[in-house]
């Protein structure tokens, strides 16, 4: 116990990378895959064809390389970004293609009744999204969406392979150097904690949006 | 008031209907019926805006409507087949969304716009169900409320009795007649022809009167 007490500050201190990858990661890959679904319905095929690569390359490759390309790949061609930003960019941009994807699905299920209905009450297509049909795509996305948010809590350990000391890495180093696997242990109840967090809070939203169907 | 020359729509190669003549005037209640698939719906989807002819114009009150713009959304309310509420509002939401949003009518006015409409319709104590919790009568009622609270000058109807059984189908034609005496024009798209000769003073047979080829 007195050995957990020594060594949690240490991980702890990991938790504002994982945390913080994280949550940015949310804020930024969910507005850029809500463009990138609607990019995916454009009227231009050069624009499809562009996004569908995007995902097909994102999607296609591992998000390990993706990290490791952007951080020391583009390094060597002059492209340097601190360890932090890289990661976080690659997180957004990996995340994007994935909540596209999902975004794409719950828009095709909106009937399209509910477009003409809009458009006979006089509304803006702004107003349309916003107003009407977003809401309906949110509650059929959710489900898979919380899939996401919980795959996301657990790649962000992939963050220690540019150097950047998350829990992972922080537990790894007092495993390392005290010979002991109770740091592994505390770690994964760390990630547990997330997850379960992020699962029942998404539990509740879904609960909230069952009021109508 | 509304007058309709020389229309013609085709999706393709498949010509809908050509040169197609039409004036519903004021107050009084039109049905149009015809066999299915001869392109009663697409007249409505022309007439409220959803999408354009490919040739022939539409005056309302001897103006000319630009079909490709919003001239004619507000002009006339469209009450779908399927209704095509929307399912996230409750039936308050459906009803008041289009006068706060389009119109910029303030919640409170437009909630006691609705809450008479409601009364009218007899579904004052439904206000704060959302469609799933209603039957298709009731859901039809709501979508006529929703279409009454833009104050169009004219409602139309896209097959209203369809789905509904005996009791539902003489509440319709009851509605009907209310709106029509308090001066409502309206149109009303069927293939019930006891129904449309019970209801409306003039009939229009699509078949008859739309040259094909």
């Amino acid at each position: 116990m007195n050995y957990i007490i020594q060594i949690l500050p240490g991980i702890l201190s990991g938790l504002k990378y994982t945390l913080g990858v994280f949550f940015i990661t949310l804020v930024g890959s969910i507005p850029l895959g809500i463009l990138v679904s609607l990019g995916l319905r454009s009227p231009y095929f050069s624009i499809r064809w562009i996004l569908n690569a995007y995902i097909w390359v994102m999607r296609g490759t591992p998000l390990l390389l993706q990290l490791i390309f952007i951080y020391y790949g583009l390094s060597m061609v002059g492209i340097t970004f601190p360890r932090f930003e890289a990661a976080v960019i690659a997180f957004i941009i990996n995340y994007a293609a994935y909540l596209a994807e999902i975004f794409r699905g719950g828009l095709q299920a909106i009937p399209e009744g509910q477009y003409d209905a809009a458009k006979v009450l006089g509304f803006s297509r702004r107003q349309t999204f916003f107003k009407i049909i977003l809401p309906q795509v949110v509650k059929i996305v959710v489900p898979s969406f919380g899939n996401e948010a919980v795959n996301l809590v657990k790649d962000t350990s992939l963050i220690y392979v540019i150097g950047l000391g998350d829990i992972l890495r922080a537990g790894n180093i007092a495993a390392s150097r005290d010979v002991t696997l109770i740091p592994y242990l505390l770690v994964g109840i760390l990630y547990l904690a997330m997850t379960g967090l992020v699962t029942l809070l998404l539990r509740r939203y879904e609960t909230r949006l069952s009021v109508w169907r | 008031m509304l007058e309709i020359k020389s229309l013609t729509k085709s999706y393709g190669d498949n010509l809908i209907f050509q040169d197609l003549d039409l004036q519903v005037h004021q107050g009084e209640v039109l049905s149009i019926v015809g066999p299915s698939g001869i392109g009663k719906t697409t007249l409505l989807k022309i007439m409220t805006g959803i999408e354009p002819a490919d040739s022939g114009d539409i005056f309302i009150d001897g103006q000319l409507v630009n079909q490709e713009g919003r001239d004619l959304q507000n002009k006339i309310g469209l009450i779908f087949q399927d209704f095509n509420l929307f399912p996230n509002y409750t039936v308050m939401g459906n009803i008041t969304l289009a006068p706060i949003n389009v119109n910029k009518l303030s919640a409170a006015k437009s909630q006691k716009e609705a809450r008479s409409l409601l009364t009218t319709l007899g579904m004052a104590d439904k206000a704060d169900l959302y469609p799933y919790q209603l039957s298709g009568g009731q859901k039809q009622r709501v979508a006529i409320a929703r279409a009454l609270a833009m104050k169009p000058q004219i409602i139309a109807y896209d097959e209203p009795t369809s789905g509904l059984d005996e009791v539902s189908t003489g509440q319709v034609a009851e509605v009907i007649k209310t709106l029509k005496d308090q001066g409502v024009t309206q149109v009303v798209i069927t293939h019930d022809q006891p129904f449309a000769e019970e209801i409306s003073d003039r009939v229009f047979d699509f078949a008859k009167e739309v040259a094909r080829v």
